[in-house]
């Protein structure tokens, strides 16, 4: 088991590396350099002004050179600094983290216990008019992305020409369409719409995958033995089919992470919410080579954290093939 | 218990059920009837399809979505079951009524523990505390023969080995002390040796307990080593009822005795009183004929009789409850031998085409689930060496894990061997893995697989998938003369022209096997490998495919390898056999020696194990313990030291620590064994007719 | 003119539809005629699901074949006195013409602009689907059948690819300077990142049509050698077309923006594929057929081609079917965050994200092409579940 840990580490640090240099080498593309130059000094440079400047900040030393210095950095705690915020940034990232992780933990309370109660509830009968009613739900809530979810939400609820808010109330919105002050307190009014938008398509993902899993356990041999057994219905369910059942979907919940970093952007920039995806942009739309570095690093250990949880959470969940 | 022997534990009267598709409605029982009293196991034996498994859900109500009784009664120690409410059913379910089924790993929890699963019984129904029905599992394991029964508990089923786990599920029965047990196929998907053991079992606890048994099986001789009385079913209908000693010896309807003729029994010969198969293909339970259902196969069909009303059932006079629904019984001539097909001479084996010498292939396998643990070597096969002759068919034998596979992958190049020779036709090929060889050693070695369903390519013609081979090994010179060569090729197997333009999906089993066996010989190989030709085929449709393999062998004076477990059908095919256990090859001659004595341990628990419908056969009873060890961590010495009832007669620890050489006992006849030339001398046959 | 009210709004909408109802009409008449002749597509006039499926694709497959029939306005028309104007809006000397669904901020017509939009997604997300299931094909086949290290390579390659944050990739790809900057230059051709992206995997369905016909045909050149003939030519003169811009009759093009765009949807999805056929190759490759394939000496891409990948094809079918769905969300994705093809395209990413800048006051903007988006994706979705339940009744 220490071995697969390590292995998986291993190559952990392996795609870290790899990745990191691919950011590297695209932030460092001759047009991205020069468009850095001309945001950081003066946009009307000519093009000897902008190779003065790429020499002078030492942007013309070889890539790869460049890139062990950053390496090194790194292993030494040090990321660099935002040339867009000028801040370190470790603050940066540290900070915008926390607010992102505030809104991941309230849309994963939100999500997951709901996704895995519609999954359950259809695949126990299959072909039933619950199960018809709460697949639908599900297909309709996976082909909704964010920007599309998310605005529909905005109109409904805090439109106030449109939407629901004009016939409760008779001024202002019944919740807030930004959540830029989530930041400093999160109230029911300025984060149920983001934390709805996000769960709403992850949600319907989930829900398909239980409910798949959930109806081939119930066609299983070993439910057929519990029947007749005498097993009673909601004891089958509960006692006999649930663990089998939610083996799959824990895999899909966890590799659900790395698919949740585009809808924590899309969200952040739609409700101008000031997290880790909002800093992604603001640091990709403006080529600041250092904190997007950073950035790819925290997607990219999301990513493999997550992937190592689920392998190891597989094998505890399901004792076939737990190590002998 | 309070019945008296006259109210029976089971009646089923007049029973349909019937499918609910978007098709319409499939009938699959119809008119069925039948009763088990106390004490008493009934066989219901028949092909798949028959609806043999319907009747056994129909009791426990348990038909599905679709599946819906359309008439009769199912009556159980006279409350009927159909009229139950869904608690009412519960109470029976697991607690008077148990079931077995087939596939036992597959019908156990794999994420619950063993004991878990057996304390359930006793607590849903009894009411038990934990403590009582732990108490009461150890006890049931215990009495399943289960060695270490507290670790069993603890356990989960995947660490358990298939006889271990079918021995849990009766345990699992019998948590509640049933009346009525049923058992679906119980032993199909176990080993020979293993399934001669869970037999000995049922039966024990069947005296025992006191307990009933509907004995569901497709193997008459499974039924006669089990039951007292037997139901025979053919497409929805019973068409046979009565004893065992009436059906086997006095049948009365023309489908059991065509189902007795095309099993190998012994005193069957290819050449002298070969298999008579059944005619035709099991009516599709929309296509069902008008009059009797088997009519259009039955050799004593009468037109204007048998298909001009259902036929009822009739008793048969002088027996005990005997019946059978033919309109014929009493005119035809029951003693009368089948239409004798032409004797054909036995053929004379040429020079040796195929020869393996000190054969040895071991896989390299990564330790565990994660690949972390220290690589492990598993000896596949261990010095294997045999020859075959032109014409000459080679049958080898053995249960999973022999190495049997292993074997045939080595000889058409799927694998390379670790060490030794396998020369075919003068050309040392065991180095040479198929990619590698050339045409015309790819075309003198072909093999006929296993699994009908899976043999055929579903996405393609069957004529393209002939075609395409007669192109690879080169037949032919233009589309069309390969188009003509694959006609004939339909034609020498049997099958329709017309068939070239299916897909496999319109074919049955035996059909599509028959294609298997077509691609096989459109090389014209010196070597076929069959591979369990026709072990997934139904009992009728197994005699017409052996034949034909054995005639086209005939005519081309083919050698073929016949990898089976069954010796039944090896003693019959057979021109010498082979015995594998564990990689090893543990005896070898020809097919008389083998099957009588002086035989290895081994070959003798086998022929013991193996059941044979014939109701003058004495066998002689060895039953093994335990299950075959994994090739994986084989025992040391000899291979099959863990299990052998004669270990004891070998002095000293011989058999723990030294492999036996392979003893010649004469004209070639080999045997792996310690045992002394006395002892093996000295051994009974195994089967005698009484 | 009176504005329209909502009643009128609707049936204005179900009127400028009218080709697409036509069409609509037409062709499930005529499959459901032919239903029994036409395998899984007509099994699946017995599925409920999957038929209100075939139907909303279909809707905006006519849409985008019909647009100019449908659109009253031209995409880029404005009518300044319509800025912002609410649905039902007629439109001043014009006739009788509404803006059904109102104006956008800068005066043109939503209902128009939404119609309009349905073009560039249904080229590009089937398109970019099939070259990123070419690619996961002929990378997943081999990876899946001879496992080992080549399994071990291609496989890192491809979580690598899946590990890297998708929006990141966009925004650093997606640029209208890595569009058009030379990076390399190839036989005096300067090629960009997203044209040597496209070399690559433009490639793919060229092997793709090749590999296939060169095992079927393998041993008789007389039937071979045409039709290699025909697909080179064709081929080579596409794969030149559009990943260099290089055909010489000037004929297949693509503007440097979409070329970048899509060569960034296939790059993503193919590793997502490449995996599904990993999978189902090593399940089927244990079967019996592969083996009596392997026993009659057949070459390795012949099993994977011709005896694997026809027995793959129905899950392959149905995630083909929601794949394009996804790959639409992506191409609204990008649109969203501004990366579409031009600025001033209608594409529905962008005008959503356009008109979300007024969404609390003006939300008719951005609610038609969301809601457009939706149906679309929906559509495929419940195609893709209509099949599935199709196929696995067989």
């Amino acid at each position: 088991m220490l071995l697969f840990v390590l292995k998986r580490l291993g190559v952990m640090l392996l795609t870290a590396l790899c990745l990191t240099f691919v950011v590297f080498w695209l932030t460092n593309l001759e047009p991205n350099l020069e468009k850095l130059a001309k945001e950081q000094a003066n946009a009307r440079m000519t093009d000897e002004q902008v190779e003065s400047w790429l020499e002078g900040h030492g942007y013309r030393r070889p890539l790869l050179l460049r890139y062990g210095e950053w390496v090194g950095g790194v292993v030494q705690g040090d990321l660099g600094t935002s040339s867009v915020f000028r801040k370190p940034v470790a603050e940066i990232v540290g900070e915008r983290l926390g607010y992102t992780g505030w809104l991941m933990f309230w849309v994963m309370v939100v999500m997951v216990p709901s996704a895995l109660l519609i999954g359950v509830l259809a695949g126990m009968r299959e072909g039933s008019r619950t199960d018809r009613t709460l697949s639908t739900f599900s297909i309709a809530s996976t082909a909704t992305p964010e920007y599309v979810s998310g605005v529909i939400l905005v109109v409904l609820f805090a439109s106030s020409r449109g939407g629901l808010s004009p016939i409760f109330l008779e001024r202002g919105t019944l919740l807030k369409g930004v959540a830029t002050s989530a930041t400093d307190s999160i109230t029911f009014e300025n984060f149920a719409l983001p934390v709805a938008t996000m769960a709403l398509y992850g949600m319907g993902y989930i829900a398909r995958m239980t409910r798949a899993s959930m109806a081939e356990v119930m066609t299983a041999q070993y439910i057929r033995t519990a029947r007749l057994k005498g097993v009673s219905f909601p004891s089958i369910v509960i006692r006999h089919a649930l663990r089998n059942a939610l083996i799959a979907p824990f895999t899909v919940i966890m590799l659900q992470f790395p698919w949740l970093l585009t809808g924590v952007v899309i969200v952040e920039t739609l409700f101008n919410y000031k997290g880790f995806g909002w800093t992604l942009v603001q640091a990709a739309s403006n080529n600041d080579i250092e904190l997007l570095l950073s950035c790819s690093i925290v997607a990219v250990l999301v990513v493999l954290v997550t992937q190592l949880i689920s392998d190891v959470g597989y094998v505890w969940l399901n004792p076939r093939i737990r190590v002998r | 218990m309070t019945d008296t022997d006259d109210t029976p534990i089971l009646e089923i009267d007049k029973l349909s059920i019937s499918f609910f598709t978007q098709g319409g409605e499939i009938p699959a029982v119809m008119d069925f009837s039948c009763t088990v009293r106390p004490g008493e196991a009934l066989g219901l034996v028949g092909e798949s399809g028959c609806g043999k498994s319907t009747v056994a859900l129909g009791v426990m109500q348990d038909l599905g979505r679709n599946g819906r009784i359309t008439g009769g009664s199912i009556r159980f120690r006279g409350r009927d079951l159909t009229s139950l409410n869904a608690a009412e059913l519960r109470r029976i379910r697991g607690n008077e009524i148990a079931m077995i089924y087939q596939e036992p790993m597959a019908s156990l929890n794999p994420a619950m523990k063993i004991g878990r699963q057996l304390m359930e019984v006793p607590m849903i129904h009894q009411g038990a505390s934990a403590a009582e029905a732990r108490a009461l599992a150890l006890e049931v394991v215990e009495a399943v023969r289960l060695p270490d029964p507290e670790r069993m508990l603890r356990a989960y089923p995947h660490q358990l080995s298939g006889g271990q786990q079918q021995r849990i599920v009766i345990a699992m029965a019998l948590m509640s002390k049933p009346s009525l047990l049923i058992l679906d196929e119980p032993t199909t998907a176990l080993d020979v040796t293993v399934e001669a053991g869970i037999v000995e079992l049922v039966k024990d606890l069947g005296a025992r307990f006191g307990t009933s048994m509907l004995f569901i099986s497709h193997n008459l001789g499974l039924v006669l080593e089990t039951c007292d009385r037997l139901c025979v079913m053919y497409s929805g209908e019973a068409v046979e009822r009565g004893s065992i000693a009436d059906v086997f010896d006095r049948m009365r309807h023309p489908y059991t005795q065509g189902l007795f003729r095309s099993i190998p029994l012994p005193g069957a010969d290819k050449n002298a009183r070969p298999l008579v198969a059944i005619p035709g293909n099991f009516p599709l339970p929309h296509e069902r004929p008008p009059g009797c259902n088997f009519g259009p196969r039955c050799d004593y069909f009468q037109a204007g009789r048998c298909d001009a009303a259902p036929v009822p059932m009739a008793d048969v006079p002088g027996d005990d409850r005997h019946e059978t629904r033919c309109l014929r019984h009493d005119e035809i001539d029951w003693l009368a031998g089948p239409v004798a097909s032409a004797d054909t001479e036995p053929v004379t084996p040429g020079d040796v085409v195929l020869s393996v010498r000190e054969l040895r292939k071991y896989y390299e396998v990564a330790g565990s689930a994660f690949g972390t643990g220290e690589a492990r070597v598993v000896k596949a096969n261990e010095s294997v060496t045999l020859e075959a002759r032109e014409a000459e068919t080679l049958a080898i034998v053995g249960e999973s894990g022999c190495g049997k596979s292993t074997l045939a992958k080595l000889l058409l190049g799927l694998e390379t061997a670790t060490a030794g020779s396998i020369t075919l036709a003068g050309e040392e090929i065991q180095d040479i893995a198929v990619e590698a060889r050339d045409r015309g050693t790819v075309s003198s070695i072909q093999m006929v697989f296993q699994n009908p369903f899976d043999t055929l390519n579903p996405s393609h013609s069957v004529g393209a998938q002939i075609m395409r081979v007669l192109e690879l090994f080169g037949v032919g010179n233009s589309t069309a003369e390969r188009r003509e060569r694959m006609l004939e090729l339909l034609d020498m197997v049997k099958l329709p022209r017309a068939f070239a333009s299916r897909m496999p999906r319109q074919l049955s089993g035996g059909q599509k096997q028959r294609i298997g066996i077509a691609r096989a010989f459109a090389g014209t190989p010196k070597v076929v490998v069959a591979d369990e030709p026709v072990s997934a085929l139904d009992v009728s449709v197994q005699a017409a495919v052996t034949e034909l393999l054995t005639e086209i062998q005939r005519r081309n004076r083919t050698t073929m390898l016949f990898i089976s477990h069954d010796l039944s059908i090896v003693r019959y095919l057979a021109d010498r056999v082979m015995v594998m256990y564990l990689g090893h090859v543990v005896e070898i001659g020809t097919t008389d020696e083998v099957f009588s004595p002086p035989y290895h341990p081994y070959t003798e628990a086998l022929l013991s194990a193996v059941p044979i419908a014939d109701t003058s056969v004495v066998k002689k009873h060895v039953v093994l313990e335990g299950d075959i060890p994994s090739a994986m961590n084989p025992p040391p010495g000899c291979p099959f030291q863990t299990r052998c009832p004669r270990k004891a007669e070998v002095p000293g620890d011989r058999c723990e620590t030294e492999v036996p050489p392979l003893r010649d006992l004469g004209h070639g006849h080999g045997v792996k064994c310690h045992l002394s030339r006395e002892v093996l001398d000295g051994m009974e046959p195994v089967i005698r007719i009484a | 003119m009176e504005p329209l009210s909502w009643g009128g709004i609707l049936s204005g909408i179900l009127v400028a539809f009218w080709p697409v109802w036509a069409g609509l009409a037409v062709i499930f008449a005529g499959s459901y005629a032919a239903r029994r002749h036409l395998g899984l597509y007509g099994k699946l006039f017995s599925s409920p699901i999957g038929l209100i499926g075939l139907a909303l694709v279909l809707f905006w497959a006519l849409t985008a074949l019909f647009a100019p029939q449908i659109a009253p306005f031209a995409p880029l028309e404005q009518i300044a006195a319509l800025k912002n104007k609410v649905p039902g809006t007629p439109v001043p000397d014009s006739g009788g013409l509404y803006y059904l669904l109102g104006g956008d901020n800068l005066a043109r017509d939503v209902f128009s602009r939404m119609v309009w939009g349905s073009q560039s997604v249904l080229i590009i997300a089937p398109a970019a689907t099939l070259i990123a299931f070419m690619a996961g094909i002929i990378l997943g086949l081999p990876a899946g059948y001879f496992g080992g290290r080549l399994d071990t390579a291609l496989s890192f390659l491809a979580n690598l690819v899946l590990a890297f944050p998708v929006i990141l990739l966009f925004y650093l790809l997606v640029t209208p300077e890595i569009a058009r900057e030379p990076m390399v230059s190839l036989g005096g051709l300067g090629l960009s990142l997203p044209q040597m992206m496209a070399a690559v995997l433009f490639l793919f369905p060229l092997v793709f049509v090749v590999m296939l016909l060169r095992t079927r045909f393998g041993r008789r050149p007389a039937q071979l050698a045409p039709r290699l003939g025909l697909a080179l030519v064709v081929g080579l003169w596409a794969y030149f077309g559009l990943a260099f811009n290089a055909d010489p009759l000037g004929v297949l093009y693509m503007d440097p923006f979409l070329l970048n765009i899509f060569v960034s949807v296939v790059f993503v999805n193919s590793p997502t594929v490449f995996r599904i056929v990993r999978g189902l190759t090593m399940d089927i490759k244990t079967r019996d057929y592969v083996s009596a394939a392997q026993t009659r000496g057949e070459g390795p891409w012949y099993i994977m081609l011709w005896e694997i990948l026809p027995n793959a094809r129905g899950p392959l079918i149905v995630d083909f079917c929601l794949r394009i769905g996804y790959t639409t969300i992506l191409f609204g994705t990008l649109g969203f965050f501004g990366l579409g093809i031009s600025p001033e395209s209608p594409t529905w990413g962008m005008t959503i994200n356009e008109g979300r800048r007024l969404l609390s006051v003006y939300p008719h903007a951005a609610i038609a092409p969301a809601v457009a988006l939706m149906s679309l994706v929906l559509g495929l979705n419940l195609l893709a579940d209509g099949l599935r339940e199709q196929s696995l009744k067989d």
